[in-house]
């Protein structure tokens, strides 16, 4: 089951690939704070990627940060190895931090199933919404409902996201 | 002609992606079923020449062959005409494999 709605933020610390390793409290000025399961490989995560991409650019400036993660088992899936997540962030210029989940407990603690797997935190670090990115992975274009949009408008604003849970849409997660 | 549609049951857009295999199928007057096969193991994967889900293939011919043509339990990466990346091939992508494999039948 993952993290229920209003739960508290789980602690980690999880290295990236600019070689730092990341804590939630590095990001203890952010007022609102996703932590995000993704991996390479996987056409869902690929997908939404360049959304992800521009919502972290559109929101920086409103205190708005996300870290991902890769939890997958780069023995199943050679494509998500920790070399291989270096060539992706810096190919696509992430302006967010992506950290390997390498024993896979993070997403274990969270819950997490899919890529991508969105849980966002509020300023006291209770989670307030919980799914995917939107309800179009295939068209950025049909997009009707925003909904990682909508949750932080409405984070931002100091009130609750219209839509609080959706469902988690993508690859499984390969467990070692 | 044969039209086999393969899944893994991992991928979410399986559903969608048969839908439209069918409704394609049937549009273009192909009077053939597809055949609809499930792979659950990585042998399957194997065996099957799974380049992962969905697979479509007619005339046992893939519909979009990658140029890394690794077989395994995955979710297929399809490009849109515009370069996007999509799990779910678009009615048109589909449309022109078959008419494809129709006109190479008819050579």
């Amino acid at each position: 089951m993952p993290l229920a709605l209003q739960s508290r933020l789980i602690p980690f610390s999880l290295k990236g690939t600019d070689g730092r390793t990341l804590r939630p409290e590095d990001f203890a000025e952010a007022k609102v704070f996703g932590v995000i399961f993704t991996c390479n490989h996987c056409p869902y995560a690929r997908a939404w990627e360049d959304r992800l991409i521009r919502v972290q650019r559109d929101y920086a400036n409103r205190g708005v940060r996300f870290i991902l993660i890769n939890s997958n088992d780069p023995v199943k899936v050679p494509d998500d190895s920790f070399d291989q997540m270096k060539v992706r962030a810096q190919a696509k210029a992430y302006p967010f931090p992506y950290v390997f989940d390498d024993t896979q407990e993070v997403a274990k603690a969270y819950g997490a199933t899919r890529t991508p797997e969105i849980f966002l935190f509020d300023e006291s670090r209770t989670l307030r919404y919980h799914g995917a990115p939107d309800d179009n992975y295939e068209d950025p274009a049909a997009v009707r409902h925003q909904y990682l949009r909508d949750a932080l408008d409405a984070l931002l604003a100091g009130s609750t996201p219209p839509t609080p849970e959706t469902k988690a849409v993508g690859c499984t997660i390969k467990w070692k | 002609m044969r039209v086999e549609f393969l899944y893994w049951e991992d991928c979410p857009s399986y559903a969608q992606a048969l839908l439209r295999l069918r409704e394609v199928v049937a549009e273009e007057g192909i009077n053939s079923e597809v055949e609809v096969i499930r792979v659950d193991t990585e042998d399957q994967a194997q065996q099957l020449r799974f380049l992962g889900s969905p697979t479509i293939r007619f005339d046992d011919v893939d519909m979009a062959p990658p140029v890394d043509q690794s077989y395994g339990l995955s979710c297929r990466v399809y490009l849109t005409d515009d370069g996007r990346v999509t799990p779910l091939p678009s009615k048109e992508m589909i449309r022109r494999a078959l008419r494809s494999a129709v006109r190479t039948r008819e050579v």
